[in-house]
């Protein structure tokens, strides 16, 4: 991967429809593991995402729900490149270099040398879950959220508290405390500092990892209008990694649902929530609570059995195979099911897809 | 409903820190009957889990301190207590389970061993019966292998098998009240599913009371009898399940459930959302302390306490204007204003 720097091939220009910022095409990730301290041999690989593939429009939400271990962490860090993949490529519909408006270029972010991912850099941002982790406890929120005009090295000092407090305005902060510590603020303040971090330089395309998570329901609700209004505002896209399907249901345009490193099922948010059609999105959506106790006394739950197998030595065959109710060996056991289009925008990877209710 | 297992009255735990006296529940009072799913919601900072842990006699002395209250359980105040006395009932009579299963269990000990070691304090049993009850207990968390995981070290188990590990020891003795602090909250939904399914099935199986503290208002939706909802330490609402899901009186409640994104629903663009964050609990305000957040307060509000009134079946809440307040447009609607 890395030793092809070449990205551009001129004479056969990579084609996206124009409405797509991001398509992410057979993408892999394993990581290795490794034996021996002077002579370090492979032995093993966890196979965290096992060739995906997915697109994301202009000013769309596309949200991916999997639960932990499933890869979706993993697949979004390999679209920023903060991961190297191991192969595929990820299709992203920059902003020309020569500075014209309006004109785009394709660069596969998975292959981008050093100078054109430094450039991508700006368009693209990430809001991690935890909002004690990823704030430096020792900077205070002016530095913080200038570090990437500085990184970048957009305006002078003046120029650039100014931003800040712009930008402090836009999140819902107090544009006056920008002198505050971190530990100054509550989760969901910190939070929106966050939003702030990656909103400083004007991204096309924000990553939303687990933003919700951490955070107590009522603030749940304000952090996740905040994201809305500033989508409307900016006209931003975002890539949504959650393990919360009632979140994804609220949030999302169109949703992927992952299993051990694939995508088992993706459609648009109403398709996939009346009509989902892979076992494993079946039982996922029957799990979650609903907060009315009259339909939780009358929903039939899916319990599935066990726990998620390991990635490291994942099942043959579709890899829902040992949990799956609807299971039939050993076609399931041995044939890998390809994400086939079932109906219009509606893609299931299952040999027996089947509509069922669960909601 | 049947007889009282655990009375709490007028309870308050503090907290001395270097900034000042944190109230962490101020002025609680509630009752658990036996047999019956309590649920305790609220928010962190809410004084849920500080609740839990007076009731155990777990709060660490000097910082932490059970100021006034009384808690009765089977008709004896286990604020009066002795150490000794108190350590037969901790465990035997009223068991916990905590949120992290990881921390819970002692990473260099088997899970066999930890469980032989549970049954061993409470029972009058030689070891080898130890060991045969702990086996049989693993069975019933529907553990496979039980007799090898005996064996087995906490890393070696999956976070649900380690959470089963949990509640097999916590009902290892047969205890009456089994308190669980978020059990399912460190993990995935369909693993949440299956403990869920399981604590509802022993427990009725058994007649055991459960104290099942969480922020998840699904979670006690399919689980509980009776909900009672906390803000700040002290009690903002408590009622059957129906009740305070179709009827709350209280704008923290309905905030609350009008701040939840729904699986079987796509609300409207915008949630409500309850403005601003929770108070700190150091030095509060007078008056009710949900004040400066809610949409309906008014003078009295931020200088006199709501205190909890009883609006028949059980139902109390603690709210200057209940029950007249229209909350429909909370619950449901798009914020307004």
């Amino acid at each position: 991967m890395t030793q092809d720097t070449q990205t551009q091939d001129t004479d056969n220009p990579i084609q996206m429809p124009p409405e797509r910022l991001l398509q992410v095409e057979n993408l892999v990730k394993h990581f290795p593991i490794t034996q021996g301290i002077f002579f370090r041999k492979q032995i093993a690989a966890v196979q965290a995402v096992s060739g995906i593939s997915f697109h994301i429009d202009r000013g769309e939400t596309f949200g991916i729900v999997g639960e932990s271990g499933c890869g979706k962490s993993t697949t979004a860090r390999c679209v920023l490149r903060l991961l190297e993949p191991t192969s595929g490529k990820v299709l992203y519909r920059a902003e020309s270099s020569d500075g014209s408006s309006g004109s785009h270029e394709i660069i596969d972010i998975a292959s981008a040398n050093k100078a054109e991912l430094r450039r991508l850099r700006r368009e693209m941002q990430i809001v991690f879950q935890d909002p004690y982790a990823s704030l430096n406890p020792r900077m205070t929120v002016a530095s913080i959220i200038a570090e990437p005009l500085v990184v970048h090295g957009i305006g002078d000092t003046a120029d650039r508290i100014e931003r800040v407090k712009e930008l402090l305005k836009v999140v819902g902060l107090n544009p006056e405390h920008t002198n505050r510590y971190p530990h100054e603020f509550s989760g969901g303040q910190r939070q929106r500092i966050g939003v702030a971090r990656a909103l400083a330089l004007n991204p096309a395309f924000m990553v939303l990892d687990e933003p919700v998570s951490a955070l107590d329901v009522s603030i749940q609700a304000q952090v996740l209008n905040l994201m809305g209004d500033l989508q409307d505002e900016f006209g931003l896209t975002y890539l949504f990694i959650a393990h919360d399907l009632s979140v994804v249901r609220h949030v999302c345009d169109r949703v992927g649902v992952m299993y051990l490193g694939r995508m088992a099922e993706v459609a648009d948010r109403d398709t996939l929530y009346e009509r989902p059609m892979h076992p494993y999105t079946h039982a996922l959506m029957s799990a979650v609570p609903i907060p009315d106790p009259t339909i939780e006394r009358n929903r039939r739950r899916i319990i599935l059995e066990g726990d998620i197998p390991s990635p490291i030595n994942p099942p043959t065959g579709c890899r829902f195979n040992t949990r799956c109710p609807r299971a039939e060996f050993p076609r399931c056991s041995e044939e890998i099911p390809a994400l086939k289009e079932v109906e219009p925008d509606h893609w299931v990877a299952c040999h027996f897809p089947e509509v069922k209710q669960v909601v | 409903m049947s007889e009282p297992l655990l009375q709490v009255s007028n309870l308050r735990t503090f907290f001395t820190t270097e900034e000042g006296i944190v109230r962490a529940v101020d002025g609680l009072s509630f009752t658990i009957h036996k047999g019956e799913k309590f649920g305790v919601v609220g928010e962190s900072g809410s004084g849920k889990s500080v609740t839990a842990l007076s009731i155990m006699r777990l709060i660490e002395a000097p910082a932490g301190e059970i100021v006034t209250g009384e808690i009765h359980f089977k008709g004896q105040d286990l604020l009066r207590l002795g150490d000794e006395e108190m350590r037969k009932i901790r465990g035997a009579q009223i068991a916990m389970i905590f949120q992290d299963p990881m921390t819970a269990l002692n990473p260099v000990y088997t899970i066999g061993n930890q469980l032989v070691e549970t049954i061993m304090l409470h029972q009058e049993v030689r070891k080898s019966q130890a060991v045969d009850i702990g086996i049989q207990a693993l069975d019933d968390v529907h553990i496979p292998n039980p007799k090898v995981r005996m064996d087995d070290y906490p890393h070696q188990l999956s976070g649900g098998m380690r959470q089963r590990v949990m509640i097999a020891m916590g009902l290892s003795c047969n205890p009456d009240l089994l308190i669980a602090d978020e059990p399912t909250t460190a993990l995935d939904v369909t693993t949440q599913a299956q403990i869920l399914h399981l604590m509802l099935e022993l427990t009725e199986e058994r007649d055991t009371a459960v104290m099942l503290i969480t922020h998840d208002l699904g979670v006690v939706a399919g689980f509980c009898d009776n909900i009672q909802v906390m803000y700040a330490g002290r009690l903002a609402e408590r009622g059957t399940t129906d009740f305070i899901f179709d009827n709350t009186f209280h704008p923290y409640t309905a905030g609350l459930l009008g701040s939840m994104t729904r699986l079987d629903e796509v609300r409207e663009e915008r949630l409500y959302s309850i403005r601003g964050a929770p108070p700190s609990l150091i030095n509060p305000s007078n008056g009710c302390r949900f004040t400066p957040r809610c949409d309906f307060a008014q003078d009295i509000c931020g200088s006199k306490t709501p205190l909890p009134r009883e609006f028949g079946d059980g139902h109390w809440a603690a709210c200057h204007f209940a029950p007249d307040l229209d909350l429909s447009r909370v619950k449901r609607a798009e914020r307004v204003g």
